[in-house]
C-alpha cells in the first residue's frame, strides 16, 4: 500500500545510491509490544552512550531504587545511568557487554528485591525551565539517541551558536531488515512520539516538524497520521529504500538539503532524532522517569519473535527465552540489524540503550558469506553508496593501509551502511576495511596526543633541570665569594673541603633519621593496620641494609 | 685561446656572483626538518636508539648520522612514516632491537622505600612521590620508556603490557580466508 | 603564435623527451615514487631547463660565436650547473621537505641529460631565443607530465596484488614501456 503525497507535502528528493532489501518485517510485527517479567539479576554497563563512561556513584551492598541514578556523567559527552529496578548492588565490576569486541566493560549488577520500588518522579515543566537547565536534566536522565548511535541528546538539543534549528526531523525510517521497534512504538504510542517532538521543537525552536517513514510502514504511518491531526506536524511516507533511515540521508529525501562534507545535518538547519528518543524524552520530561528500558526486536530464528519493552541491564538470555527461546539450527545472534549490526559473542551480556535487536540467525536467511574474490572495479559500489563516495578505491587504500589516502577520499563520511558489501560481486566485505582504517586512524591520534603531550612534559623538565643546575651553581659561586671575603677558612684548602663535605653529609644524616620517627600519618588507623605497617617497615630496614630508615 | 680562456672565466665569475648572492639571499638558519622528524618520532625518551632522547635522535636523522630504523617504540609504522618523509625505503627495524607491545611501569607500593631514583630516571615526569614517600606512576603519563627499572635498588618496578579494553580496542584488518569455500 | 604553439604541443607529446627521445630517464625512475616528489622535481627542472635553454641560446650566440664553437658543452654545463646551484639554494629555503625528499636527484638535474639535451638540440635546431625559451618549457612540461602520470601510476601500484617476481622495479620498468607505447601514439598528430 503506498501513500500518495498530497499536494502541501513536500517532494522527495531522492538520495543517491540506495538498494532494495527483503525486509522481513513481518515477522516480528505480528503481536503488540510485550513487557518482559521483573527479572531476578540485571547487569547495568557504565558505557552505554557515545563519549566517556558514566562514573559509578554506588557500590557492592548500596541498595537501589528504580530510576536511582547509580552512574554520574563524567565529561562533557556523557550521560547518567540508572537502576533499572529496587534491589540491591552486588558487585561493580567488568562484565560482558553488547560489543563488537567481545570484550567486558564496568557494569553495576543490581539483584531485584522484586518490590520495584521508584524514586519520586520529578516531571519537568519544560514550558517555563530554561533551555540550558532543562538540558542538564536531560543529560542526568540518561537520555541518548535510541537509533543505535547513542549519542547523548542533550547535546543535540542544543542550537548552539545558531540560536535555533529550523527543522526538526523525527525518523520513523527504520529501514533495516527484521527491526521493528520504531514501527510498533509508532502504532502503539503515536501521541507520546509526538508530544516528545513538541519538546524537541521548543528546546531547538524549529519552525517545522517533519516525521519520515518508510511506506512499508502503513499501519505506523496511519498511527502518526492520525496523532498529528490538529497539529503542524508532517507525517511523510518515504521510499524503502536502504538507508533511507540515515540521519543525512532522510534529512536529503525530505528537504533536499545536502548535508556537506565532514559536516552534520545541523549544517544544513536540520536536527534528526529518532522515534524512539522522543518517546523517552516525553517519558522523562513529563513523567520524570530517567531512561530505563526500550522497546527491543527479538526476530529471527526464535519460537515467538515480537517486540519488548525490556528494562536496561537485562541479560540477552532472559530476553531471548522470553522470545520462546532459539529454534534448533540457530547459527549465532546479531544485535541490530543484518547490515550494521556485530555478532553477539556472550549471552550474558545485558542490553542496553543501543540494543534495538537481537536477530537470530540461521543457514537459510544467513548462509555463511561466501570467499571473497579479488576486486574487478566493476563499480556496482560505487553506485550503491548512498554517500557517494568511491567504496572501490576506499578499499584499495585500507587494505594497503594507506590511511592518508583514505582519509584523502572522505572516509570519515562513512556512514558503514553496508551498501557496497551488499552488492559487491566479489563479495568483499568492505566496511570491515573501512572500520579497520577508522580504528586505527583513531589509534593513530591518540598516540600522536599522548606523544605531543609526552614531548611538552620531557621539554619542561629538560628547562627545569637546566634552571635548577643553573641556581645551585649561582648560590656556591656566592657561598665561595662570601667565604673569600670572611677569610675564616682558606678555599684553597682542599681538606678544610672535604672536611665540610663529611660534617654536611653527617648532619644530612641526623635530619633523615630525626625526620624518620616523626609520625606518618597513622595515628588514625585502626591497630591492625598499624601493626602491618610496622611489620612493612621492619622487613624494609632488614632487607635493606643500605638504607637507615629505622 | 686567451679569449676561451677569458670566455670560461666570464661565465664563472657571473654564475659564481649570482650563487654567492643566493647564498646569502637564501640562508637557512634551523633545519625545519628535525620538528618533522621529531613529531613522527613516539616520545618516549626512552634512549634506546643510543641518543638521549627523541629530539637529539631527529637532529641525527636530520644531519643523516642516524639511520631511521633505530626507534623500537616507533615500530614499523614509525620507520615507514621517516622513510615517507625521507623519501627513502622503510626498512626492518635495526639489529639487536625489539618491538614491545606497549606497557607502562607499575610500581609495587608495598616494596617502595622511598629513594626518588625513579623519579629522577623518568623523562616525562609520570612518577609522582617524595623522599621517604612511596612513589607511584601516573599511567596515563607513562611512556613505558623502561629507563626506571633499572635504577630501582629494591626492584618494585615492573613493566606491565597495557590490556585491551573497549575504550582501546581497534577493528581487527579483516582476515579473508580462502579456505573457507562454501 | 602559432609556430610557438607548435613547438610547445610538439616537445610535450609527440617529442616527449622521456617517452620518445629516452632522455632523463634517471630522474623518471628515481623520482616517481610519489606524486608530490614528482611534481616538486617536475617544476624544479621545469625551472632549470626553460632557464638554461635561454642563456644557453644568449651564450652561443653572443659568447661563443662561431670560432668558440669547440667550448659549447662545456659552458652550457656550466651554466647549467650554476642554475641548479641556485634552484638548490632557493628549494632548500623554501621547502626543506622537498629538498630532503628530491635528495640526490636535485643536484643531478646537472646530469640530466634531458637539461643538457634540449639546449644542444636547440643549437642544432638552429632555434631563435624564444623559440629556444619555448622549446626548453615544452620539454620540461613533457618531463613533468609523464613524471606525474607515472608517479600516481605507480603509487596505485603499491598497493597491487603484483606477483612477486615482478614488484618493485620490474613492474615499474614494465609501466613505463607500457606509457612509451602509449605515447608513440601521439606521432600521429603530426601528418
Amino acid at each position: 500500500m503506498r501513500f500518495a503525497p498530497t499536494p502541501d507535502e513536500p517532494r522527495l528528493t531522492p538520495f543517491p545510491g540506495g538498494i532494495r532489501l527483503p525486509a522481513h518485517k513481518e515477522v516480528s510485527t505480528q503481536r503488540p509490544i510485550a513487557a518482559l517479567p521483573l527479572l531476578p539479576l540485571y547487569v547495568v554497563p557504565l558505557r552505554q552512550h557515545i563519549g566517556e563512561p558514566a562514573r559509578p556513584i554506588v557500590q557492592a551492598g548500596d541498595r537501589v531504587l528504580r530510576g536511582q541514578m547509580i552512574g554520574r556523567p563524567e565529561g562533557y559527552v556523557s550521560v547518567g545511568v540508572h537502576a533499572p529496578t529496587s534491589g540491591r548492588v552486588l558487585a561493580v565490576e567488568p562484565r560482558p557487554v553488547p560489543h563488537p569486541s567481545g570484550l567486558a566493560d564496568l557494569c553495576v549488577v543490581i539483584e531485584a528485591d522484586g518490590e520495584d520500588r521508584a524514586v519520586e518522579p520529578t516531571p519537568l515543566d519544560w514550558h517555563v525551565m530554561d533551555a540550558s537547565s532543562l538540558r542538564n536534566r536531560l543529560r542526568e536522565m540518561g537520555l541518548a539517541g535510541l537509533g543505535g548511535a547513542v549519542f547523548p541528546s542533550f547535546i543535540k538539543l542544543n542550537p548552539g551558536a545558531r540560536r535555533s534549528i529550523p527543522i526538526l526531523i523525527l525518523n520513523g525510517a527504520e529501514c533495516e531488515p527484521w527491526i521493528t521497534c520504531d514501527d510498533l512504538l509508532m502504532r502503539q504510542r503515536a501521541s507520546e512520539i509526538l508530544l516528545g517532538a513538541q519538546i524537541m521543537r521548543h528546546m531547538l525552536g524549529a519552525q517545522q516538524v517533519l516525521v519520515g517513514i518508510e511506506d512499508n510502514k502503513p499501519q505506523a504511518i496511519a498511527s502518526m497520521m492520525e496523532a498529528a491531526i490538529g497539529s503542524d506536524i508532517r507525517v511523510v511516507a518515504v521510499p524503502s529504500i536502504y538507508p533511507a533511515g540515515g540521519g543525512k540521508q532522510l534529512t536529503y529525501l525530505l528537504t533536499g538539503r545536502e548535508t556537506p562534507a565532514h559536516g552534520l545535518t545541523t549544517d544544513v538547519g536540520v536536527q534528526v532524532f529518532n522515534v524512539g528518543t522522543a518517546y523517552a524524552l516525553y517519558r522523562a520530561v513529563v513523567h520524570g522517569e530517567p531512561l530505563t528500558s526500550r522497546i527491543v526486536t527479538v526476530t529471527g530464528h526464535v519460537a515467538a519473535p515480537g517486540n519488548f519493552e525490556v528494562r536496561l541491564g537485562t541479560p540477552i538470555a532472559d530476553l531471548l527465552a522470553a522470545a520462546g527461546g532459539e529454534l534448533t539450527g540457530a547459527t549465532g545472534r546479531v544485535i541490530g540489524g543484518p547490515m550494521m549490526g556485530f555478532e553477539l559473542k556472550d549471552t550474558a551480556a545485558p542490553v542496553t540503550k543501543a540494543v534495538n535487536c537481537v536477530l537470530v540467525k540461521d543457514a537459510v536467511h544467513f548462509p555463511p558469506p561466501p570467499p571473497a574474490l579479488p576486486c574487478i572495479r566493476c563499480g556496482a559500489c560505487a553506485r550503491a553508496c548512498p554517500m557517494r563516495l568511491s567504496p572501490h578505491e576506499l578499499y584499495w587504500y585500507a587494505r594497503h593501509r594507506d590511511f592518508g589516502k583514505t582519509q584523502a577520499l572522505n572516509l570519515f563520511d562513512c556512514i558503514e551502511c553496508g551498501c557496497c558489501s551488499y552488492v559487491c560481486p566479489s563479495h568483499i566485505p568492505l566496511v570491515d576495511y573501512y572500520r579497520f582504517a577508522k580504528s586505527e586512524i583513531w589509534a593513530r591520534e591518540r598516540e600522536k596526543k599522548a606523544a605531543d603531550e609526552a614531548r611538552a612534559r620531557h621539554e619542561f623538565r629538560l628547562q627545569r633541570l637546566e634552571r635548577e643546575k643553573q641556581e645551585k651553581a649561582e648560590r656556591l659561586a656566592k657561598k665561595a665569594a662570601e667565604r673569600l671575603e670572611s677569610g675564616a677558612v682558606s678555599a684553597q684548602d682542599p681538606d678544610a673541603e672535604r672536611k665540610r663535605a663529611i660534617l654536611a653529609a653527617a648532619i644530612e644524616k641526623a635530619r633523615k633519621a630525626k625526620e624518620g620517627v616523626q609520625p606518618r600519618n597513622v595515628d588514625d588507623l585502626p591497630e591492625a593496620v598499624r601493626k602491618e605497617i610496622a611489620s612493612i617497615d621492619a622487613r624494609r630496614t632488614g632487607g635493606n641494609g643500605a638504607d637507615p630508615t629505622p | 685561446m686567451l679569449s676561451a680562456i677569458l670566455v670560461m672565466s666570464g661565465i664563472a665569475l657571473v654564475l659564481g656572483g649570482v650563487l654567492g648572492w643566493a647564498a646569502i639571499r637564501f640562508r637557512v638558519e634551523e633545519d625545519p626538518l628535525v620538528d618533522k622528524i621529531d613529531a613522527i618520532l613516539p616520545q618516549t625518551q626512552c634512549g634506546q636508539c643510543g641518543y638521549p632522547g627523541c629530539r637529539p635522535y631527529a637532529e641525527a636523522i636530520a644531519k643523516g648520522e642516524a639511520d631511521i630504523n633505530r626507534c623500537p617504540p616507533g615500530g614499523e609504522e614509525g620507520i615507514r612514516q621517516l622513510a615517507e618523509l625521507l623519501g627513502v625505503e622503510p626498512k626492518p627495524l635495526g639489529e639487536g632491537l625489539v618491538h614491545k607491545p606497549k606497557s607502562v611501569a607499575v610500581i609495587d607500593e608495598r616494596l617502595c622505600i622511598g629513594c626518588t631514583l625513579c623519579i629522577q630516571a623518568c623523562p616525562v615526569d609520570a612518577i609522582v612521590g617524595a623522599a621517604k614517600q612511596m612513589h607511584t606512576v601516573v599511567p596515563e603519563l607513562c611512556t613505558g620508556c623502561e629507563l626506571c627499572v633499572a635504577p630501582c635498588p629494591v626492584d618494585c618496578i615492573r613493566m606491565e603490557v597495557i590490556k585491551e579494553d573497549i575504550s582501546n580496542w581497534k577493528w581487527r584488518y579483516p582476515v579473508v580466508s580462502l579456505t573457507a569455500l562454501a | 603564435m602559432q609556430d610557438y604553439l607548435l613547438i610547445l604541443l610538439g616537445t610535450v607529446f609527440v617529442n616527449n623527451i622521456v617517452m620518445t627521445k629516452m632522455l632523463g630517464l634517471c630522474p623518471f625512475m628515481g623520482v616517481s615514487r610519489k606524486l608530490e616528489t614528482s611534481l616538486g622535481m617536475g617544476a624544479a627542472t621545469t625551472f632549470v631547463l626553460t632557464l638554461a635553454s635561454g642563456l644557453s641560446y644568449l651564450i652561443e650566440t653572443h659568447v661563443l660565436g662561431e670560432e668558440l664553437r669547440y667550448l659549447r658543452t662545456l659552458s652550457f654545463i656550466v651554466v647549467i650547473a650554476g642554475i641548479v646551484g641556485f634552484t638548490e639554494m632557493f628549494i632548500r629555503k623554501t621547502s626543506p621537505v622537498l629538498f630532503r625528499v628530491l635528495g640526490i636527484y636535485l643536484p643531478l638535474i646537472t646530469t640530466n641529460c634531458a637539461v643538457l639535451g634540449i639546449p644542444l638540440l636547440n643549437v642544432q635546431a638552429r632555434h631563435g631565443f624564444v623559440e629556444s625559451l619555448f622549446f626548453g618549457l615544452g620539454g620540461a612540461l613533457g618531463f613533468t607530465l609523464v613524471l606525474v602520470l607515472f608517479a600516481a601510476l605507480r603509487e596505485r601500484l603499491e598497493a597491487a596484488d603484483v606477483p612477486l617476481p615482478f614488484r618493485g622495479s620490474a613492474i615499474a620498468l614494465v609501466s613505463a614501456g607500457l606509457m612509451s607505447l602509449a605515447f608513440m601514439g601521439f606521432a600521429g598528430l603530426v601528418k
